[in-house]
């Protein structure tokens, strides 16, 4: 990857954080919350999704090829800052460190859920249903790990939505800059809320 | 008690480097206060008695300085922890003792002094400056607006002083960034009506290899500016100018500035 290259492949990253990532995230996690409806509720919405036409083309080209730029070129970003909290203690300053810290963090998580659920359905040892799930989160650790996980990548989209918006010269005065942080900070709880509420219907 | 003849000591500490290369270490300081003293005054005590604080003769102590009324950049260092110019630091408002050390974003030449070639050949790398040379008089520019002029002002203000380069977590020895001052002066030359005639030149400058996509909005240095230059916004708008251009450059036909 070439350095002369870099504005393209930076805006490429910054837009598919958002299209498709971002939208999978959040569809994954409304879809999810059909576990608060019960087994069969569930069972159904996955089942469905599960058998949508073409899947696993949809899964390469809006899941698995974004999210593996986005997770790797993002993984070279967050090792080329040198961070200064102790310096400089402001609000964009920690959200800058946590953003690289929830992004580590999510390419282990994602990498591990996604051997754990998607991998095991394709090599025929397990089924992707409601009873999967329960039986991963029935370990503490396990309910721990899923929700810090959930947490990150839904603080990660939020605070991702905001320096897309920046870095697309969208929000460029102080004050919508201000205004676009509330927004997000905004989105950031409804998600949570969404995911974490999904994640304790399967305990 | 104090006696007559004891006098007010300032406790100061300073990282020094006698060489590019050699192993920098702290040495610690103590000048006799005088009121209204600013950290260059204090240095300049130490140059003229090079004792340290246990009273062993020691080298002369290097740093950079030109004006004296923070408007060079030159005596930029990191005082207390924070990147800004030694001569606006007055001794009366740190906390000791002081502690000095260079900005180490830059190469060290020694002790306190840095070497700023990055950001001037940044500066030659985005072309800041309004292109004007030509064999014939070209004649009068088109008039800028008052009030614009007056808000370009403000961008112009800037030093070169290096502290934002020193805030950002993105300017570091292992990554390429110019760093935020080069970034706004391109906003700056392209608001000038006659420097915006080559504003396309300058967009696809920035637009290469270590220039403003290395953002990462940490929104440091606007907050350790001295001179209070709008710097992130100067980003955002960039950032949608860059947008723009990226368009242009790909889908647009064979014009150049508009």
């Amino acid at each position: 990857m070439s350095k002369d290259r870099e504005f393209y492949w930076r805006r490429l990253h910054s837009l598919l954080g958002i299209i498709p990532v971002g939208l999978f995230v959040a569809q994954h996690l409304v879809v999810n919350h059909f576990a608060t409806r019960g087994e069969e509720a569930f069972n159904k919405a996955s089942g469905f999704m599960g058998s949508l036409p073409f899947v696993i083309l949809l899964e390469i080209f809006i899941i698995y090829l974004p999210l593996m730029f986005h997770a790797f070129y993002g993984i070279y970003i967050a090792f080329t800052a040198k961070n200064n909290p102790q310096r400089y203690g402001t609000l964009r300053n920690y959200l800058f460190i946590l953003q690289r810290i929830t992004g580590i963090f999510l390419v282990v998580f994602i990498a591990w859920h996604v051997f754990e659920t998607r991998f095991q359905a394709a090599i025929g040892a397990k089924e992707v249903n409601f009873n999967m799930m329960a039986e991963i989160l029935s370990n503490p650790w396990m309910l721990g790990f899923y929700i810090v996980g959930v947490i990150s990548a839904t603080f990660h989209l939020a605070n991702g939505i905001w320096s897309f918006l920046v870095s697309w010269g969208i929000t460029q005065s102080p004050q919508s800059q201000r205004i676009a942080t509330y927004v997000t900070l905004v989105i950031f709880l409804a998600l949570s809320v969404v995911g974490v509420q999904a994640l304790l219907a399967f305990v | 008690m104090v006696t007559a003849t004891e006098t007010k000591k300032v406790q100061i500490e300073i990282f020094r480097q006698d060489t590019p290369e050699s192993t920098p270490y702290w040495e610690k300081f103590e000048v006799n206060y005088r009121p209204n003293m600013n950290v260059i005054s204090a240095l300049m005590e130490i140059r003229r008695n090079p004792v340290n604080a246990d009273g062993k003769a020691t080298t002369p102590v290097a740093w950079d300085m030109s004006c004296l009324e923070e408007v060079c950049g030159a005596c930029s260092m990191v005082i207390n922890g924070k990147p800004r110019q030694s001569c606006s630091a007055l001794i009366d408002q740190l906390v000791q003792p002081i502690k000095l050390a260079p900005m180490k974003t830059f190469p060290v030449v020694r002790d306190l002094q840095v070497d700023r070639t990055r950001m001037f050949d940044s500066l030659k790398k985005v072309k800041a400056w309004v292109p004007i040379d030509g064999s014939y008089d070209l004649g009068e520019g088109p008039r800028m607006p008052e009030r614009k002029r007056q808000w370009a002002y403000e961008l112009s203000k800037c030093m070169t002083c290096g502290v934002c380069l020193e805030a950002c977590p993105n300017v570091n020895s292992g990554a390429s960034f110019m760093g935020p001052a080069p970034l706004s002066q391109v906003r700056l030359f392209n608001a000038h009506p006659t420097g915006s005639m080559n504003k396309d030149e300058r967009l696809n400058a920035i637009m290469g290899d270590g220039g403003l996509a290395n953002c990462g909005n940490a929104q440091n240095c606007v907050v350790a500016c001295p001179k209070g230059i709008p710097l992130t916004t100067s980003i955002a708008a960039l950032n949608r100018d860059t947008t723009v251009q990226m368009f242009k450059n790909f889908f647009g036909s064979d014009h150049m500035v508009d």
